[in-house]
């Protein structure tokens, strides 16, 4: 046990995969010798050698096209592409190829490809670096979405990603990378894909939220605790599938909910939440579902992304809004 | 002092247009243009090779008739391409990996897939994917499976099988960045795979000279470090030795190859109402019919004394009713149901999944 950043935990579930699976292939734009932009394969390709950690050419569809290949010949890509903003390059290789292969084969060929990508706002980077884009991906059969909001999480939700033999989309969280340290096994451990996490225990009002933020809303369920409102946190971990089990128990003892995320708010990961709460369990509640969102204009630009990213504040306003109804 | 300047762009420009002749054996007279590779077939290469083309001519037949009746999905016709097509293929070992795309179908087929799979693909049942043979499914993306190629050929090269990959687009394939990429790729790994374009003078109906300013599709691979040939795509002994030859390059590890054949889509881009009326004369493909491959080849063959009508009616004959075998067996298939759907989709269902299934299984008993 040890405290890691975010960053260090996902090093070391790469290290973890590499070491147990000589099948395992980690590539994409400056991964390698440099051990990519963020460091996350820091020390992977000297240890691993260049045939198992390697550098692409600065082609997205061209990196993902790749894994697709490897992964019908025996391999087990685990592909970076180095910012989410640039999948749109490759989206044909994600939803149009990978995502259907099993379907297509009838599991004669898979695509078990993890691919890993940043996203994420509040660090002020350049355009297309930080967009919250899952929505894009969650509509897509046959592919898993998986956003965590912690070091512990990143860690086993990424062995799981790899050792799964569906092509699974892994998104890391920019801000937390180096933001967020935990106490962190050493060794093995895996967090089930399909789970979401009751991360913490109330019974006035439950926030659902993924990705960054679930820390919002763990920050703004300590601060009620102390005007005596107890709220429950869950951190849906996936956002495909998304774990509405978990959602549906929490809601019967609270009877309310809030669903936040840091997307744009039109057709996203709170509206399928909404919706299903409201297809299953909507006499559950005895107040309309809150959602927090960000707002639906275009990602802004670095200066603006503070005034844009929802965050605790208007978690907190929605909670009370949602309590008084 | 003239103002000359610094670089003559025009020069330059002319200059791409300054590529060898495409390879040929055969000529379009059926004339022998290289005497010591056409030495190199026995007869029972050469009549081999017919039979070929005229298995690929009379599965186009059967094929468009079967579709005419309604008993096909989509489908491209293949008439004019079987000397590309063919010659291509045979080059292949079994355990070479093939990404065909969608006009590809006969070389699928002789690397392994049976007609009544191709049939059942074409209708669109998952049953036609199932082929033994190590091959993609026709891929619908054009330049999608030229990415993929160079995954599948490091595959293979990490593996260390003597196996290459074979890939197959089109002009307007070449057009898509995808192709560029994948070649790329394949080049920057010295990865064991061979591109070959079938440049059939259109997509859907726009003809080759819309697609690029490039003067040949060949070109298209130099940029990415990859030797590239044109080869007449109308005389199957020139694509089977240049493709074996490819082959033999790539497979003695000094990377990808690519390859225009330089053929002829005679009919519809596809089964689907498309009407080549509308956008080429007949003055335009009637010199494309004249340099047919079958012509040529059974011209040299009848020389030689090893063909007649006769043979080949009885083949034609022959061919036809297997394909009329096959489709009957591809009837015989019970059709796709929804939890089957469901259940391919992940390995294992999630939850939602798990529901949908349960939910339509019930459904079906009832």
């Amino acid at each position: 046990m040890a405290k890691k950043t975010y960053i260090k935990a996902i090093t070391d579930a790469l290290d973890i995969v590499l070491d147990e699976d000589p099948k395992t292939l980690i590539f994409g734009e400056d991964v390698g010798k440099n051990g990519g932009v963020f460091r996350t394969t820091q020390g992977l390709q000297e240890k691993y050698g260049e045939d198992r950690v390697f550098d692409t050419p600065l082609a997205e569809s061209g990196i993902l096209g790749m894994a697709t290949g490897l992964g019908v010949t025996g391999w087990r890509p685990i592909p970076e592409i180095q910012f989410m903003g640039f999948s749109f390059e490759a989206i044909d290789q994600i939803v149009g190829q990978q995502a259907r292969m099993r379907f297509r084969f009838d599991g004669k060929q898979t695509s078990p490809v993890t691919i890993r990508t940043p996203y994420g706002g509040g660090t002020h980077t350049a355009e297309m670096h930080a967009d919250n884009l899952e929505n894009y991906f969650t509509g897509t059969p046959g592919l898993r979405v998986v956003m965590p909001s912690n070091p512990y999480d990143a860690k086993g939700l990424l062995i799981s990603s790899v050792e799964n033999n569906d092509p699974v989309l892994f998104m890391e969280n920019l801000k937390l990378y180096r933001s967020m340290k935990d106490d962190i096994p050493d060794g093995k451990y895996t967090v089930p894909l399909d789970k979401a996490n009751v991360s913490r225990e109330g019974t006035d009002i439950t926030i659902v939220a993924y990705g960054a933020e679930v820390n919002e809303a763990l920050k703004v369920a300590e601060k009620l605790a102390d005007e005596k409102i107890s709220v429950e946190v869950i951190d849906l971990r996936t956002v495909s599938p998304i774990d509405t089990e978990t959602i549906f128990k929490s809601i019967e003892k609270t009877h309310k909910v809030v669903v936040v995320q840091e997307a744009q708010k039109m057709a996203g990961v709170g509206a399928q939440v909404a919706s299903a709460i409201s297809e299953n369990a909507i006499m559950s509640l005895d107040a309309p579902i809150g959602r927090v969102a960000a707002p639906n204009s275009v990602y802004p630009f670095a200066q603006a992304e503070d005034i844009w990213i929802p965050g605790a504040d208007e978690i907190e306003e929605k909670v009370k809004e949602i309590l008084n109804y | 002092m003239a103002n000359k300047p610094i670089v003559d762009f025009e020069t330059i420009k002319k200059d791409l247009s300054n590529n060898p002749k495409p390879i040929q054996v055969l000529n379009e007279n059926a004339e022998i243009v290289d005497q010591k590779t056409f030495d190199s077939f026995s007869d029972d290469d050469l009549v081999e090779f017919m039979k070929k083309m005229v298995w690929e001519r009379a599965l186009h037949e059967q094929t468009m008739n079967f579709s005419r009746q309604g008993r096909m999905g989509f489908y491209a016709p293949t008439e004019g391409e079987e000397a590309s097509e063919m010659g291509t293929v045979l080059a292949m070992k079994k355990q070479d990996y093939l990404l065909p795309a969608y006009r590809d179908v006969p070389q699928l087929i002789q690397h392994g897939a049976t007609v009544t799979e191709a049939y059942l693909w074409s209708r669109g049942h998952v049953v036609g994917n199932k082929y033994e043979a190590r091959a993609m499914m026709p891929q619908i993306i054009i330049g999608a499976a030229y990415d993929e190629a160079a995954g599948v050929a490091l595959g293979l090269k990490k593996n260390k099988e003597d196996a290459i990959a074979f890939t197959y687009t089109g002009d307007g394939g070449t057009s898509q960045g995808d192709s560029y990429e994948g070649m790329n790729f394949a080049g920057a790994y010295q990865a064991p795979a061979l591109f070959i374009v079938q440049n059939n003078g259109f997509a859907i109906s726009t003809p080759r000279h819309k697609q690029t300013a490039a003067p040949t599709l060949a070109q298209k691979a130099v940029a990415a470090g990859i030797p590239s040939v044109q080869v007449d795509g109308m005389d199957i002994l020139a694509c089977y030795k240049v493709a074996k030859a490819a082959r033999e390059y790539i497979t003695a590890g000094n990377g990808p190859v690519m390859i225009e054949t330089l053929t002829y889509r005679y009919g519809a881009h596809s089964s689907a109402g498309d009407d080549p009326t509308r956008y080429r004369t007949e003055e335009e493909t009637k010199p494309w019919f004249d340099k047919d491959p079958l012509i040529r080849l059974r011209k040299v063959l009848e020389d030689k004394g090893l063909w007649s009508d006769e043979d080949e009616e009885k083949l034609v004959d022959e061919y036809k009713a297997s394909f009329k075998d096959a489709i009957k067996e591809a009837d015989a298939v019970e059709p796709d149901t929804v939890p089957a759907m469901l259940k391919r989709t992940f390995e294992v269902p999630t939850p939602e999944i798990q529901a949908e299934i349960e939910k339509f299984e019930e459904k079906e008993s009832k």
